[in-house]
């Protein structure tokens, strides 16, 4: 096993693939010459040329709908979103084009695409460059919806992605790409779909996705220092929702914590906990708790951004308040 | 800036069309006329539902564009699309099903008039986004050049759609890139009941073309010998150099905007629907064609009836076609 960053990681995706199959190319703002705004196409314009490494002018509706186009004719385009924050340009051709060709044609016309980018808060970057889309996409019939969390869950799922013969978003943390880890060797493939128990434990569920799996491994240590054996579960996928593994662990733990980077009203948390009351609810000893960001646009201030953000801290209140220790 | 050929003023002359070909295209607006006249008579007794945009009085738009391109060219449209739907091949059997929501519809009754598909055709949909089609024009055009092929790409809009972002960003792309794209913009004065001239700072939409290096021309969309024409040249700097045109081709509608609009309304008057009326590409091209002496009021007859008995056959088809099996509804959400 190699240990590499998430942006290597997902670099070597898009090499591997683009050198398995032709008809891959990537598009987007400053992915060619400038080798991408976070360098995640370092080394690919030089390796396929820019008829496969297509920079684009600032216009992301655009050049979105020009992908989906080039994919209702059989390419494979990969576009790259410089943030998610600009992807909402573009939202009118994942909404209306992307997601429904496929159903309004009565079958006749998939569009294999995947629209990545980073996605969430990194750090003091204010209200319009902090925000997590995914309660916006994953609501969408016709969409997958992976936000990896780790350089080998990065790389397994863009490969996963972008061979996926429907459009597949994929969220990439944007405070992830220096974050290392062990990759596999040789192919790495993870399904769409499946998450993943990155920490096991008995008394307390923590499920959370992208760089929220970050604070709830930290929140779990510090449970762990209180005696607290929380079990870490990373969604990897928004939807396909993994409902099994929510349910097989919260049946185990009888106590659940959700954790994300969004806002509350209606994200991805509510979905979960509607999972777990409607299929778990025998199961359930405590009320399940959320740590979301705080429902306020995102502050530039330090402290008040990490007033607004999830953090182990609120995590350890939050599985304190399940378990009836408060 | 590099050198495009501009053309602003509607070609007058029109290069020889065979006959034969003329009577096609004869054939062709008259069967949109009959079958969007089927269609509204169905919509009243409520065979079909939503909104349905009628074609009536553009015809000569899309049967001239069309009869410039190859089989395997790509036609991508707005929601206006009943008429480029029959004449790129689908049945009129498929577009009336899928009027009525009929499983033996051309998207199976899950699209309806709005969304017309023929993947195999190069039929890429009606789509009901005002501009949101105009990227996935350039799209197919990309891919087109990516792959290697020669195939041509035909993106048809209203010119209200013009005012959008996406057609401004997809014009620039276009030429950067030397898509073979041809932007088609029917410009039939309004938007619903918004009269371009009250919404557009640039009237011309010809215009446009400058800010994008673009070639273009205005042409006369009364008349589908000039559409013909404009298309082919279009079709050809497309095929041979890999360029984008952006044609404004000028026409009208005589219907409402849908059927849930009145026929003039309040944002035009009775009589300009009647002036226009007086320039109708059908009733001008049977007479010239008459004057040549290519047809005679029987052959004209003929022709009529024939197509009055398949858009007949089309109603009947689609009234005895059975619904979409329940279980389709939660089929074609994903592919494997
Ligand atoms: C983005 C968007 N805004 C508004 C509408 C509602 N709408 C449907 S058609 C239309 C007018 C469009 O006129 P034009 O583009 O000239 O096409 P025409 O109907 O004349 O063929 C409007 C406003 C829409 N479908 N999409
Ligand atoms: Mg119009």
């Amino acid at each position: 096993m190699a240990t590499l960053t998430y942006r290597d990681a997902l670099n070597q995706a898009l090499r591997e693939e683009m050198q398995r199959d032709q008809d891959v190319f990537l598009m987007g703002e400053e992915v060619g010459v400038y080798q991408g705004a976070y360098k995640v196409s370092r080394g690919l314009l030089e390796e396929f040329g820019p008829k496969r490494v297509v920079d684009t002018p600032i216009a992301e509706l655009g050049f979105a709908g020009i992908g989906v186009g080039a994919a209702m004719a059989g390419l494979r385009p990969v576009i790259e979103f410089m943030t998610w924050n600009f992807a909402v340009l573009a939202m009118d051709q994942i909404v209306n084009s992307v997601a429904k060709m496929l159903y309004m044609s009565g079958g006749q016309i998939n569009v294999p695409i995947v629209f990545r980018g980073p996605n969430g808060a990194a750090l003091q970057l204010g209200s319009q460059h902090s925000q997590a889309w995914e309660s916006w996409l994953a609501h969408i019939p016709g969409l997958k919806v992976v936000a990896p969390a780790t350089p080998a869950d990065a790389k397994g799922l863009l490969k996963s992605a972008i061979r996926d013969n429907n459009p597949v978003i994929v969220l990439e943390g944007e405070m992830l790409y220096n974050l290392k880890g062990e990759v596999p060797d040789g192919e790495h493939i993870v399904p769409i779909g499946k998450a993943e128990v990155k920490r096991e434990g008995k008394d307390v569920t923590l499920v959370c996705h992208s760089k929220t799996l970050t604070v709830a491994l930290k929140a779990a240590e510090q449970l762990a220092e209180q005696d607290v054996k929380a079990e870490v579960l990373d969604l990897r996928s928004l939807r396909p929702l993994d409902e099994t593994a929510i349910l097989e662990s919260v049946r185990k733990t009888n106590r659940a914590v959700v954790v994300e980077e969004g806002w509350p009203h209606a994200g991805i948390g509510a979905q979960v906990v509607d999972l777990i009351q409607r299929d778990a609810f025998d199961d359930l000893d405590a009320p399940v708790q959320r740590v979301t960001q705080a429902d306020v646009p995102m502050p530039y201030n330090k402290h008040l951004e990490r007033a607004a953000k999830a953090s182990p801290e609120k995590v350890v209140a939050a599985a304190r308040r399940v378990l009836y220790l408060e | 800036m590099t050198a495009t050929a501009r053309s602003t003023k509607p070609a007058a002359t029109q290069s020889a069309v065979p006959p034969e070909l003329q009577l096609t295209m004869l054939r062709h607006m008259l069967l949109i006329r009959r079958f969007e006249e089927k269609a509204a008579e169905a919509y009243a007794l409520g065979k079909i539902g939503g909104f349905c945009h009628l074609y009536i009085g553009q015809e000569a738009v899309g049967v001239g564009a069309l009869a410039a391109l190859k089989e395997d060219d790509y036609v991508i449209c707005s929601y206006r699309e009943h008429g480029q739907a029959l004449i790129k091949g689908i049945s009129a059997r498929a577009v009336m099903a899928e009027l009525f929501g009929k499983a033996t519809g051309c998207s199976k009754g899950k699209g309806g008039s709005m969304h017309l598909f023929d993947a195999k055709k190069g039929f890429m949909g009606g789509h009901g986004i005002v501009g949101g089609h105009i990227p996935l024009g350039a799209g197919l055009a990309f891919a087109s050049k990516y792959q290697g092929n020669d195939k041509v790409s035909v993106c048809f809009f209203g010119e209200a759609a013009v005012n959008i972002g996406s057609f401004h960003e997809t014009l620039n792309m276009s030429s950067v890139w030397k898509l073979p794209v041809i932007f088609l913009c029917e410009n039939n004065r309004y938007g619903m009941g918004t009269a371009f001239e009250r919404v557009a700072a640039v009237t011309d939409i010809v215009e446009h073309a400058c800010s994008y290096d673009m070639a273009a021309e205005l042409v006369d969309g009364m008349n589908v010998l000039t559409v013909y024409d404009a298309t082919r040249r279009a079709v050809e700097r497309a095929r041979k150099q890999s360029q984008p045109t952006l044609l404004e081709v000028r026409t009208y509608r005589y219907m409402g905007h849908s059927m849930s609009d009145p026929l003039h309304g309040v944002y035009r008057t009775k009589d300009e629907v009647e002036e226009q009326k007086a320039r109708d590409p059908i009733t001008h091209l049977a007479g010239k064609l008459k004057e040549e002496r290519v047809i005679d009021q029987a052959g004209l007859d003929a022709m009529d009836a024939e197509i009055h008995a398949e858009v007949e056959d089309a109603v009947k088809f689609a009234d005895e076609s059975p619904d979409p099996d329940p279980d389709e509804l939660y089929t074609d959400v994903m592919v494997d």
